[in-house]
């Protein structure tokens, strides 16, 4: 039993940085979408949609499989951590762009007349008005988002990322214990969804103070 | 009403609304409306609830763009056409000409009072910090803010919020004031601090076109009185005529029925 800890922890490291990498691309295509959702060109609005209705609409699963295994059938050459960090990730960016899209247009238009009025820009406005609310306002959701993507860093055991979840299962063979093995895997899960919490719910309170 | 009023009246206006027209889909919520204001002129608008007077103040910094007439400031077209990037340009620029109050004060709520007054002169006018901040405290002090000045808007009343929209408006040293029922939102005994500070514009000789329910401080304080009725003026005149002696029945029928409503 002891000798599978080291494995354990190395592939919750694994995990974490599966989490942390999937969190910034996902923030990243997160905001990207969500301008495109709120452009004022239709057809740039139109692929902002495009993109979260895709993404939302079909199993993580199937987007991992498509990338990892159909990849290189088109070009893309992908191993597979690379191939987890950018499927999760661009399947988060399609539920923060519309988290993010939501905190945005949540903001009193009042707020929004009140910077045009004095002659602030579109942009101006976006920046030194808008975003500062809007920010506050999507810390809590966008944990939300990334608890579920946490735990969506599951799925890539099946494309073999020897991740918490792989690790559990590889040692089912060897030691022939699956309760333990998922048990230890599901703690350790915990613990980094738990440290994501109070994280998120110490920047939220941060940005209410401030 | 002033002796100034008088002799600038026969010069070009300072505001020249021109066959104003606006719809939105089948609904024409202003009909033909013409309204010219002179320099340190002070217009009441008045009328029943949906008459279209906010759809008129918000069309003249083009918050809610004309869907026919012009605008003009001075000797500048406002609503002109022009390609998207040129117009947003331009109406930018316009803006900052023309001060807004709101009813409901729209203060940036995650910045100070000094934050509030100091954002568009920093971003606009380049201001350093420094010179900002002299200017809030010049334009809060006017509005009897000045101890105020680093607290929230979560922090104050009604009252002194709309104090402080109208120092942030101010700050941009503009030529005209538009006030959109400016105290309809405050309670009560908040009303007279922000009518001593409109009144103290208005003894400044700011030009102020102002949509206001309150008739008294109407009276006090305007040169000119429009009512105004499913989108059209129907009546305007000074406001010892409006209020004591109007001669058009709908103006007569509002000011009766909302008199005997404000005594109440
Ligand atoms: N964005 C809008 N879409 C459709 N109708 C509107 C809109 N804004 C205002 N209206 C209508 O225009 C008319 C005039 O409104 P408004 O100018 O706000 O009147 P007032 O300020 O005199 O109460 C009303 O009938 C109102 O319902
Ligand atoms: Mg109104």
């Amino acid at each position: 039993m002891q000798k599978v800890f080291p494995f354990f922890l190395e592939a919750a490291w694994i995990t974490v940085l599966l989490s942390v990498l999937t969190t910034i691309l996902g923030l990243i295509l997160g905001a990207v979408g969500a301008s495109a959702r709120l452009s004022r060109f239709a057809l740039i609005r139109f692929l902002g949609a495009a993109y979260v209705s895709v993404f939302r609409g079909t199993p993580a699963l199937i987007q991992l499989f498509i990338l990892y295994f159909g990849g290189p059938q088109i070009g893309i050459q992908l191993d597979a951590f690379q191939a987890g960090v950018i499927g999760l990730g661009i399947n988060a960016g399609a539920y923060m762009t519309e988290t993010m899209r939501g905190a945005i247009i949540a903001i009193d238009k009042g707020q929004i007349e009140a910077a045009r009025t004095v002659g602030l820009s579109r942009f101006q406005t976006m920046r030194y008005v808008v975003l500062p609310q809007a920010m506050r306002l999507m810390i809590r959701p966008l944990g939300v988002n990334i608890n579920a993507m946490i735990k969506a860093t599951a799925l890539v055991a099946a494309i073999s990322v020897v991740e918490l979840t792989y690790t559990a299962q590889r040692f089912i063979g060897s030691t022939y214990k699956p309760f333990e093995m998922f048990l230890i895997a599901g703690i350790l899960y915990m613990i980094i969804i738990y440290i994501t919490g109070q994280a998120v719910s110490w920047l939220d309170r941060k940005a209410r103070i401030s | 009403m002033n002796d100034q009023g008088d002799h600038m009246t026969d010069q070009k206006p300072f505001v020249d609304i021109q066959h104003a027209q606006k719809s939105y889909g089948a609904l024409e919520v202003l009909k033909d409306i013409n309204l010219q204001v002179q320099k340190g002129q002070i217009v009441a608008i008045i009328g029943p609830s949906g008459s279209g007077k906010s759809t008129l103040l918000r069309a003249i910094n083009d918050l809610d763009p004309l869907t026919g007439g012009e605008i003009w400031l001075e000797d500048k077209q406002i609503n002109k056409n022009l390609p998207h990037r040129q117009y947003e340009k331009h109406i930018n620029l316009v803006r900052q000409e023309i001060g807004m109050v709101f009813q409901h004060f729209n203060l940036f709520p995650h910045l100070t009072v000094r934050g509030n007054v100091t954002l568009a002169p920093k971003m606009l006018k380049g201001l350093s910090d420094a010179d900002a901040n002299k200017l809030a405290e010049e334009q809060l002090d006017k509005v009897g803010m000045l101890e105020r000045i680093d607290y929230y808007p979560s922090q104050l009343s009604g009252g002194q919020k709309q104090r402080v929209a109208i120092a942030r408006a101010l700050a941009m040293n503009p030529k005209v004031m538009l006030f959109d029922e400016a105290t309809s939102a405050l309670d009560p005994e908040l009303v007279e601090e922000v009518n001593l500070v409109m009144k103290k514009l208005a003894e400044e000789h700011m030009t102020m076109i102002i949509v206001t329910h309150e008739m008294s401080f109407a009276e006090s304080v305007c040169d000119r009185v429009l009512f105004m009725d499913q989108g059209v003026v129907v009546e305007e005149g000074p406001p010892e005529v409006m209020f004591r002696n109007p001669k058009n029945d709908r103006t007569k029928e509002f000011l009766r029925k909302h008199l005997a409503g404000q005594h109440r």
